[in-house]
């Protein structure tokens, strides 16, 4: 007689239950929404009750819900095993509830029957009774159908199956197969799906996500982060997934995972961007060695458009947001205008035209780490632009009166991003500025006296009069010389761009703080 | 057959996307028989029905080998061109 397999599920009051347990078991194997299994469930409880003293009866019920509601339902007092994993379920090859086994002592199947049979039955309890010494219990068999065919089991539905037997090979791809038929066109089906930003993406064939998680070391199960505002779990396997839609090369994803680990937490708060109506957007600064290796721009046109590592490591993190956050524009995602930079917005510094230390060594990390840094940007870019200054104190001159101008000249600024290109870096690397001395005197530029703040005719935009009440503000007051930002480490400089071109560009933040991750290392 | 993996948290099943529905019946309308039996018999009334009530639509009557299989491309390419709407036969 062939063994069934052994497996340990837990019961619904978290036991553990191990099959085979040495003494002869009844399996019954059921769902809850399946009426063949309600009709069974009297028996299934009955025998538990009459015989459970020499066999064990176990329900193993599908779907965890269900299972609790079949033992409020039947008031049962037998185990309710939960199978909602499904892999005994798979492991057992059922087809049908209910499945009823009665198995011996060392786990040898001994009978099995699937739906209901009024005779099966009847003779089970005979079986259970000679099995269990236990005398059968008087039971109302004509109150039964004679048979009623069962249902179709869970495991063998469309989605889970191929799920299943993808754990069974030990497969890293358990996301939902989507069979395009030869008629449809496999773009257009895509666009249809609501998968893309509006750009083409490339079909993920098992094939190419396979590829892209060649990129990383990481478990493709591996859950990176909960996606707002579905919070959603975003394991590396939907990564991968939405980078080959985006168009990534395996070697980028290792990016794409830290920007996603960055986006999700409550610091850069990535509900908040996608659904303000400011029209913020991630801009993703690379840096560290990675940014070579994976031929990324840092040069003329880092922020444009024309390199693969820029354009698709930016869209990747957004259709991540998308497909499995499900934030889309009239939904969660509400910008009034929106803004280029909600297709993509990733760059490198360029650090090695830099004099100064690179984004990622001014926050604590080590120059030789890779690091991905999320800036809550509010698009822009504003440009300044200073062709004629020739050294530090002018340019820097110029450069405030635009920050001041930023949002709104009578308006507070938040954290700054300043990507500033090389020619101005040489201006005020020739007066020997470092960055922290630069980012100082912006700070101390953009100071205004209070009198050119307050809301007034010119502008509804400041601090209202009646703050400083009756009387308004006083004379003293009005001199009194207010910060635009609140201080000097709210400017964040990057250096990058090409070589001709005497422009800073000035992206303001949105209310979230930026933060940063370090890419995993796969050389 | 191109198999994608879903990109989606898989909360919703995979929509198709359905053609809008015209106003009216007009043009051409198939009758597909998927070779279940008595089949022919919903479909000959239906298309009675159609010749009394909609006289000027014209209807083509099309059949699948079987109805345990998908059908053919050729008979999709078929249908598509040649017909406006399609009536199915399902079930027995």
């Amino acid at each position: 007689m062939a063994s069934l397999p052994a497996f340990s599920l837990r019961d619904q009051s978290a036991g553990e239950r191990s099959f085979p347990s040495g003494r002869p078991a009844l399996l019954a194997f059921i769902k809850e929404d399946c009426p063949t299994c309600g009709t069974s469930m009297p028996l299934i409880e009955g025998a538990h009750r009459a015989f459970g003293d020499g066999v064990d009866v176990w329900a193993v019920g599908q779907e965890a819900k269900g299972n609790a509601a079949l033992v409020e339902r039947y008031g049962l007092t037998l185990p309710m095993l939960d199978d909602s994993e499904l892999g005994v379920s798979f492991r057992y090859d059922l087809d049908t509830v209910p499945t009823v086994l009665l198995a011996g002592a060392d786990g040898e199947e001994l009978r099995r029957f699937v739906g209901f049979g009024r005779d099966d039955w009847r003779s089970l309890y005979s079986q259970l009774g000679e099995l269990s010494g236990a005398a059968a219990p008087a039971v109302e068999w004509g109150a039964y159908p004679e048979s009623e065919p069962g249902c179709g089991a869970r495991n063998v539905e469309p989605g889970i199956a191929e799920r299943l037997e993808a754990i069974a090979e030990g497969s890293p791809l358990l996301a939902r197969r989507i069979e395009i038929g030869s008629a449809d066109d496999p773009d257009e089906f895509m666009f249809d799906q609501g998968f893309s930003d509006g750009l083409p993406v490339v079909a993920p064939t098992p094939e190419r996500v396979l590829r892209m998680l060649g990129g990383t070391r990481r478990d493709a199960q591996e859950v990176v982060a909960i996606v707002p505002p579905n919070m959603a779990p975003a394991t590396i396997e939907k990564i991968a997934i939405n980078s080959v839609l985006a168009g990534c090369r395996p070697e980028y994803l290792p990016v794409v995972i830290a920007s996603l680990e960055a986006a999700c937490t409550d610091t850069f708060n990535a509900h908040g961007v996608w659904a303000t109506t400011m029209g913020a957007s991630p801009a993703m600064i690379v840096n560290g060695p990675i940014r070579d290796r994976i031929g990324m721009n840092s040069g003329l046109g880092a922020i444009g458009q024309g390199n693969r590592a820029n354009a698709t490591i930016g869209r990747a993190l957004r259709l991540v947001l998308r497909n499995v956050g499900g934030a889309r524009p009239g939904g969660t995602e509400r910008s009034t205008l929106g803004s280029p930079a909600k297709f993509t917005f990733t760059f490198a510094e360029w650090e090695e035209r830099s004099p100064w230390t690179p984004l990622h060594v001014d926050r604590g990390y080590a120059a030789e780490q890779s690091v991905v840094t999320l800036f809550p940007a509010v698009p822009g870019p504003l440009i300044s632009m200073d062709q004629t200054s020739r050294s530090a104190e002018p340019l820097a001159g110029s450069l405030a009166m635009s920050l001041q101008a930023m949002m709104h000249p009578k308006s507070g600024g938040r954290d700054t991003l300043l990507i500033v290109t090389p020619e101005h870096v040489d201006t005020l690397w020739r007066d020997g500025w470092t960055k922290e001395r630069l980012a100082e005197r912006l700070w101390e530029l953009t100071h205004r006296p209070l009198r050119e703040l307050i809301q007034d005719e010119r502008s509804g935009v400041g601090r209202p009069l009646e703050e400083f009440g009756p009387d308004g503000p006083t004379e003293e007051q009005l001199n009194e010389l207010i910060p635009k930002f609140d201080s000097p480490q709210r400017l964040h400089i990057v250096v990058a761009g090409s070589e001709a071109g005497k422009i800073t560009a000035i992206f303001p933040g949105w209310g979230s703080l930026v933060e940063s991750r370090v890419i995993e290392d796969v050389v | 057959m191109t198999t994608i993996l879903d990109p989606t948290d898989e909360r919703e099943p995979v929509g198709r996307q359905r053609s809008r529905r015209p106003e009216q019946i007009s043009g051409t309308v198939g009758l597909l028989d998927i070779s279940k039996p008595r089949g022919n018999v919903l479909l000959d009334r239906l298309e009675e029905l159609i010749h009394e009530r909609l006289p000027e639509v014209e209807v083509r009557r099309y059949t699948k080998p079987t109805f345990t299989k998908p059908a053919p491309d050729e008979l999709l390419r078929k249908m598509a061109g040649e017909v406006d709407f399609v009536i199915e036969g399902l079930a027995d």
